[in-house]
């Protein structure tokens, strides 16, 4: 049955047909199989499909469990994925191509995955497939960011494993359902950690603005959709109402702006802002309740579209000016207006200005808190609502576009790209208009409505007091060509210090060991074999010279002749065994003892 | 390439500037008179205030600018911080060359 086909394996097949494809050819296959898949998706019929036998004592394994938040997921990644590749056409070689197929055929094994195992082996497949995305530009900062990337990925994923052989040995069972925070145990915290750090969750966040702006033009775009958002739906399955969640999810909403404002480059600065925004998703999973979890969804969907928009605003100015820091970057409203137009939609977007896609969905999250009086978390989302606006929705543009004008005049953005711009646009202003169709493929049914006019009301006077701030504290808010640290530190200049450290200590022992056995040992074996015998002969006979009433210096003179012999090996053939017992002796005794 | 579309440079112009400024503080003085012809419905009591949201909006951005410009005496750091500020001899590929279009 075609419909017992896992959506992971239709891309992976693509993956293998895509290094074959040349040219145009290859561009428009890119654009049909997820809008193929997508198609697919919608034909998956709800419950589990079929199993496929694992080690004895384990139940089966269920690569394609359908319900309505996988499906959901399964809907924005393929949707993201056709008009991703549609802006990609300008992509001249297939490498970033075939690993980032394999990237979304991963994402979407995840969100498919009825069992710990199947989705662990896609968690780690992500983990990889994505690194390629990254070191496809092929620049030294990308490899270099790349090993980074992955290094803190394979950390997640062995925190995940250790969590999943826990779980499974102490429950049994190896199904990836909603796990009771009241019996919470280390597998399961571990298990949560695994995918917090996918999740860019504080500690564990450097990796997302330390690796994705590396990335190519397409890469970063690609990127920026389906790590976060798997995990984000990992945490949605499997973790709802876990209380810590809501401490860490405002934790991100915070941090997320506050490094966004002090950050140069303008792709830093959507990637801090992704953290910002899955901030409000880890929150949702928190609160646990189904407006959350249903606000979750919509807003994950709603963010994708806004969010790639935003990297491919960013990315076309990229493609066209080479540069990426907004020190660089300033008046290209000039030349690029088409550009413009569509990144600020974006921007208006992920602000969740009425009559855009953010209104409609970010706001079923701050409902949820209101519903369940959470004030502080309440407090702090409003907050980070109004610091979306500063850095994602004014400061982005502003400093790219408008600002100072740094005499750049690049072309306009390829046509394809304004195309995918074009696309995304239309659906985030759709979206913001007609919510209807998306909520209604919400895991619950949301009674919420986002057009009131209280609402309206209040969320101009937030987003417009905010821009007021941010353009009278502009003075404060001119960028610098400087660099912020983040958790990265540890690792970049702890790695360095580790290294030094390691050296210096290890190559340290090594040397003290190589001249203690290599050179001082083996020298006093080989003196101990040519003379030990002779010596030990020689203290066994002083009782016998004594005896025979020798004197001392002539004692002496004898045993060194005696060792002096031994050295040569002149020796009459009687003393030669004698020496040859005594030899045999202390091997007997050293192997007795 | 051979000839320059007239471009526009409006937004640089002072009177333009000037025009913005204005249109924004409207804006913000617009969304707090239209409170007063709206049912609100607080959740919590305080967000009842009358213009509680356009407070919290200057308040809340005010003191998230001001933490940042905290942090950022912190945690920033000359470009060069890391050792790998290094152009490289590889020119990215999704650069665009003046040809592809």
């Amino acid at each position: 049955m075609l419909t017992d086909i896992p959506p992971s394996l239709l891309l992976f097949a693509g993956a293998l047909i895509t290094m074959l494809l040349r040219g145009r050819a290859r561009n428009i296959f890119l654009v049909a199989l997820p809008i193929y898949t997508f198609w697919h998706i919608s034909q998956l019929s709800f419950g589990e499909g079929p199993k496929l036998d694992f080690l004895p004592t384990f139940d089966a394994l269920e690569p394609l469990r359908v319900d309505k938040l996988s499906k959901a997921f399964g809907y924005i990644f393929t949707l993201n994925a056709a008009v991703a590749f549609l802006f990609a056409f300008y992509v001249k070689k297939a490498f970033q191509h075939v690993w980032a197929l394999v990237y979304i055929g991963a994402a979407l094994g995840v969100i498919f995955a009825g069992d710990l195992i199947t989705l662990y082996i896609y968690w780690e497949l992500m983990a990889i497939s994505s690194a390629f995305v990254i070191i496809a530009r092929n620049t030294l900062r990308a490899k270099q960011a790349a090993f980074r990337y992955v290094m803190v990925h394979i950390f997640g994923g062995l925190l995940l494993l250790a969590g999943i052989v826990m779980t499974v040995s102490s429950s049994g069972s190896i199904a990836f359902d909603s796990f009771d925070y009241a019996d919470a145990n280390l597998g399961t915290w571990l298990i949560l950690a695994g995918f917090l750090v996918n999740a860019a969750a504080p500690l564990f966040s450097a990796w997302l603005s330390d690796a994705y702006p590396e990335a190519s033009v397409t890469g970063g775009l690609i990127l920026s959709a389906y790590t976060t958002k798997t995990a984000v739906y990992t945490l949605l399955r499997g973790f709802p109402g876990w209380e810590p969640l809501m401490v860490i999810g405002c934790v991100m909403a915070v941090i997320g702006i506050m490094y966004a404002l002090l950050e140069n480059d303008m792709r830093r600065i959507l990637a801090y802002s992704i953290i910002n925004q899955v901030g409000f998703m880890v929150c949702a999973a928190g609160i646990g309740t189904k407006m959350a979890i249903a606000g979750a969804v919509a807003h994950a969907f709603c963010h994708i579209i806004y969010k790639s928009l935003l990297w491919m605003s960013a990315g076309a100015v990229l493609y066209r000016t080479g540069k990426s820091r907004c020190t660089d970057l300033g008046g290209l409203y000039k030349t690029m207006p088409w550009t413009l137009l569509f990144g600020g939609i974006g921007a208006l977007a992920i602000s969740a200005v009425p009559l855009t896609s953010g209104f409609t969905s970010k706001t079923i999250i701050i409902a949820a808190t209101e519903y369940k009086q959470l004030f502080w978390v309440w407090l702090v989302l409003e907050l980070a609502s109004a610091g979306v606006f500063l850095h994602a929705g004014i400061k982005f543009p502003y400093f790219v576009f408008f600002n100072q004008d740094k005499g750049l005049r690049p072309k306009e953005a390829p046509k394809t790209m304004l195309w995918a711009m074009g696309i995304l646009s239309f659906l985030c202003i759709w979206l913001g208009i007609q919510p209807q169709m998306l909520y209604d493929i919400l895991p619950y049914a949301v009674d919420y409505k986002a057009y009131t006019a209280s609402h309206l009301v209040t969320q101009m006077q937030l987003l417009m007091f905010s821009a007021l701030v941010f353009f009278l504290f502009l003075p404060m808010l001119k960028r610098t060509a400087t660099i912020s640290l983040d958790v990265d530190w540890f690792y970049r200049k702890g790695g360095v210090a580790f290294y030094r450290i390691m050296d210096k200590s290890l190559n340290g022992i090594n040397t003290k060991v190589n001249d203690v056995i290599a050179v001082r040992s083996t020298a006093w074996v080989g003196r101990f074999f040519r003379t030990a015998p002779a010596e030990i002969l020689g203290g066994l006979l002083v009782p016998y010279w004594m005896g025979i009433g020798l004197k001392t210096d002539e004692i002496t003179a004898r045993k060194e002749k005696l060792v002096l012999r031994a050295k040569r090996g002149a020796f009459p053939v009687g003393i030669t065994a004698c020496l040859a017992v005594v030899m045999l002796a202390i091997i007997y005794l050293v192997a007795l003892g | 390439m051979a000839e320059q579309k007239k471009e526009s440079d409006w937004f640089d112009r002072p009177s333009s500037r000037r025009l913005l400024w204005r249109l924004l503080w409207g804006a913000c003085a617009l969304s707090v008179v239209a409170e007063l012809f709206v049912h609100r419905h607080p959740h919590f009591g305080i967000d009842g205030i009358f213009g509680f949201y356009a407070l919290l909006g200057f308040i809340g951005c005010t003191a998230m600018i001001l933490l940042a410009k905290g942090l950022g005496k912190w945690v920033k750091r000359g470009e060069d911080y890391y050792n790998d500020h290094i152009e490289d001899d590889v020119i990215p590929e999704d650069i665009d060359d003046g040809h592809a279009d």
